[in-house]
Formats: structure tokens, sequence, C-alpha cells
């Protein structure tokens, strides 16, 4: 199991081959990641694959409390970390492996790499969140949607009319102006997500663009990964550990 | 025992911690402890770490659907800690108390090794709860701890027997088997841990006599709740 995830194995957990694709698309709020994934999974479906989505705070098991905690604003910040590790924990070894062993192809709207920069922006080491999410399987795919800042605001703004609380990241109070602290929350998870990029193996999709543009960049690179039949392709695409030290060391 | 000067944590509280199996009489002697520091004019926090309402209820629920595995049950009594942490213990040990915690990260080093987790990955997920000034290590065989439970009429829990590792199918064999590893992984900890071990099958009197003996030259230059108060 230790080639299959980020260094630490997953302890009662069978390893059974997993023929099944998990392709991660990654993104702040309004840079069109939701929309994408919709695209791609009726693409799939169409092609003739069998898919499974996935996401955060959708675990059986504690996407409750995160709810509640949320709403009450009055968790820590290693809590709030915890729990959503946990949320997470549990959807892979509930929900991501036995859907990949089982031959379908994960979609999974976000991935541990968005926790990461959120914890790491409230206060985590950049080495702890990554050592804290060494059990996660590394994808076959990582998208990431690179949208700036600016163009992430008006977007959210014209969609829901407001900024929403989390997203502009008031619990960290960095101004009580909510515009201002939004554009610097997204800006500071822009750099934890910029830090990820190699040694996660990100492919990067200019998100500035309208979604059929972004659609076109995107198929194109998920489309070599259904060329090789299942049984034949590698599972791991993604970087040697050595280079995930280094990343961690800085 | 533990250089009496080191203070490693650098916030003007210190932290006590009390650590063993169930049944080791660890809460009992944290308490007395707790009494006695308080008479002598400190300001005195006492935390223990038994699982929260939250916890047990996600636990619960987790048990009858099958959907707790050895990482989840980690994690999620991580996230607990990390709460009594952030909001019980950090508060007084920056504000200046003498934090007893009844139970700490080590419980969780133990319960989690002895399911199989990767162990540095578990100490990674602690690494923002700081070393404490001292740590009480109750030391009883696992028979000793069996022989109290059931005098007092304790039933032996499901996750307390380790029933989940499918260690045996009779719960008291398997109590001794889980409650065994346990012990092992404490021991094991003894001295990178720099635990102070206490003999607990002695009488609690002689005990306790032991713990304020040795917390003296630790609490020569702290300061009493009045001296925290008032200047002059």
């Amino acid at each position: 199991m230790k080639d299959r995830t980020y260094g630490t194995p997953l302890p009662g957990v069978s390893e059974e081959p997993l023929t099944g694709r998990l392709i991660v698309v990654e993104g702040a709020d309004a840079s069109g990641r939701s929309t994408e994934v919709e695209i791609l999974r009726e693409w799939l479906e169409i092609e003739g694959h069998p898919v499974v989505d996935t996401g955060l705070r959708r675990s059986t098991l504690v996407s409750e409390q995160i709810d509640r905690a949320k709403e009450g604003h009055t968790l820590g910040g290693a809590t709030l970390a915890l729990l959503y590790a946990t949320d997470f924990a549990d959807q892979l070894e509930n929900k991501i492996l036995p859907s990949l062993a089982a031959g379908s192809t994960v979609l999974a709207d976000r991935y541990i790499y968005t926790l990461m920069a959120r914890a790491v922006v409230r206060g985590a080491s950049r080495e702890w969140a990554q050592r804290l999410y060494g059990f996660a399987l590394r994808p076959d795919l990582t998208v990431f949607l690179d949208a700036r800042p600016e163009i992430l605001m008006h977007r959210a703004i014209s969609k829901y009319g407001s900024l929403d609380y989390w997203e502009s990241g008031m619990d960290l109070s960095i101004s009580s102006d909510r515009f201002e602290s939004f554009l610097e929350y997204q800006t500071r998870l822009r750099h934890e997500f910029g830090w990820m990029e190699e040694p996660y193996g990100f492919r990067l999709i200019d998100a500035n663009r309208r979604p059929d543009q972004v659609h076109r960049d995107v198929a194109e690179i998920v489309r070599p990964l259904f060329e090789t039949p299942p049984e034949k392709k590698r599972r791991t695409p993604v970087p040697p550990t050595s280079r995930l030290r280094r990343a961690g060391s800085e | 025992m533990a250089d009496p000067s080191s203070h490693v944590h650098g916030y003007p509280g210190r932290l006590l911690v009390f650590e063993g199996l169930d049944g080791s009489g660890k809460s009992t002697q944290a308490r007395l402890l707790g009494k006695w520091l308080s008479s002598q004019g400190y300001r005195v926090f006492h935390t223990e770490w038994n699982s929260s309402e939250l916890v047990s209820n996600i636990i619960r629920r987790g048990k009858k659907k099958g959907l707790l595995t050895p990482t989840t049950f980690s994690l999620l009594h991580a996230t607990d800690f990390a709460d009594r942490f952030e909001r019980q213990i950090l508060p007084p040990l920056r504000a200046g108390y003498l934090v007893v915690c009844d139970r700490y990260s080590y419980t969780a080093f133990v319960r989690d090794s002895a399911r199989g987790c990767d162990s540095a990955w578990v100490r990674n997920i602690y690494d923002f709860a700081p070393s404490p000034d001292r740590t009480y290590y109750f030391r009883v065989p696992v028979a000793v701890t069996l022989r109290r439970k059931l005098a007092s009429r304790l039933k032996i829990s499901y996750y307390e027997a380790g029933m989940d590792l499918g260690l045996s199918d009779d719960i008291t064999e398997s109590y001794l088997k889980f409650q065994g590893r346990l012990k092992r992984e404490y021991d094991r900890m003894v001295t990178p841990d720099a635990f102070t071990v206490i003999d607990a099958e002695r009488p609690v009197e002689r005990i306790q006599m032991d713990l304020r003996l040795d917390l003296r030259p630790l609490l020569e230059d702290f300061p009493t709740g009045e001296t925290l108060q008032h200047e002059g």
C-alpha cells in the first residue's frame, strides 16, 4: 500500500488491485471547478466509463459535525484541520478505494490539497500537513484550475451576490472588510497551491477563461488516461517521495 | 526521573501529565494531587481526556455502520484531543496555571500503535501538543487492572477490550491481550519520552506522598495565585 499512498500505509485496508482511475479537480471556489467536474462526468459517461464522484465534507461519519462546527465558528485551527482529515479518511476508505477496486473512475471535486492549503494558511506547517495526509491515495491525475483572486471575486459575487464568510477567510481576522479579506485569503491559498504544483504533479489549467475553453484543455489531458487498457496502466504517475520531502523541508 | 529544571514548552504554566492503563489509579492520584496543589495556593487546572460526547456519538454511529477503521478512529480521537488542547489546556498554560492532565497524547500513541497505525504518522499529528514538564506513568500489570475492574463491577467496553481487532471472541481474553499491547507501548516510551515511572501496585497514600515530594523542585520558584494577582 505504501506506493499507492504518499508514504503512510493504511492499516486494516485490504490491498486489492485498484483498476479504476482517480482524477482530481482542484481549484478555489468559483474557479469553475464544479462546472468542470460536471462536464467531465457527463463526457466520461458518454464514453462508457462508470464514474463515481466525491468531494469534501461528504462523509457519513462526520460531515454533520463539520457543518455544525462551522456554524458556531467555535473550533481552533488544529481541531478543524483534523476534523477535515477524518472526513477525508472516511471517504477514502469507504468510498474512493472500494469504487476504484470495482473499476470505476473516481472524480474528486477537491482533494487533500485544498485541505492542506487551508490548514497551512491557518497556521499549520507545510510539513505537518503533508505528513498528516501521507495516507492519501496518489491520484492518476490532478488538474488544478488556476484563476486570479480578482476573477474569483467577480465570479463569486455574480453567482451568490455576496462573498462567503469561509471563502473570504473571515475567521483569520485578516481584515474586517470582506472584499479585502477575500482577496488576501485567496492570494494566500493560491500561494500554497503554488508550492504543491511540482511535488504533487499538478497539471495547471488557466481557469481565467470560459468553461468551454477550460474543458477543452482538461479533456486533452484526461483522454490519454483512458487510451491505455485498465489492466496495463501504471498506478502512480505522481513524483517520487524524495521530491516530496524536499518540498516539505522548505 | 526527568531533570527538574527542564522546561521545554516555554509557556509560563506547567504541564503535569498522568498516563497509564485504565484501572492503574492515575485518575485518583491526579485528583488528590490537584487538591493538594490548590490548597498550597497554586492556580490549578484539572483536565481529563475521556471521549467527549461528540466523539462518542460519532464512534457509536460509525461502529453500527461498520465504518470505523484504525485511521478514522485515530483521527477522530486526535480531533477531540486538539479541541481539548486548544480550548482547555493551552489557555491555562499560557495564563500560568499548573495544568494537571489525566491522559495526554501518549494515550493516543499507545492506542493507535496497538491498532496498527504508523507511529511516526501518529506522532506527527500530535505535534501541536508540547512535551509535559512531568509525565507520571502508572505502571501496573494488566491482570491487576482487570481485577480492580471486576471488583468495582465495571463492565469491559468494546473498544477498551480492542474487540474491533478480532484478537479473541471472548471479551475478557481480548481485554487482556489488547491491554497487554498498550502496556508494552507505554513501557517502550519510558526512556525516550522521559516518563517518571510510578509503581502503581503500592498503596494510594504512599504513591501520593511520592508525587508531592517529586514535585517540590519544580514548584520552588513557581508563583502562587496570590503573587500572580497582586503585586508587592
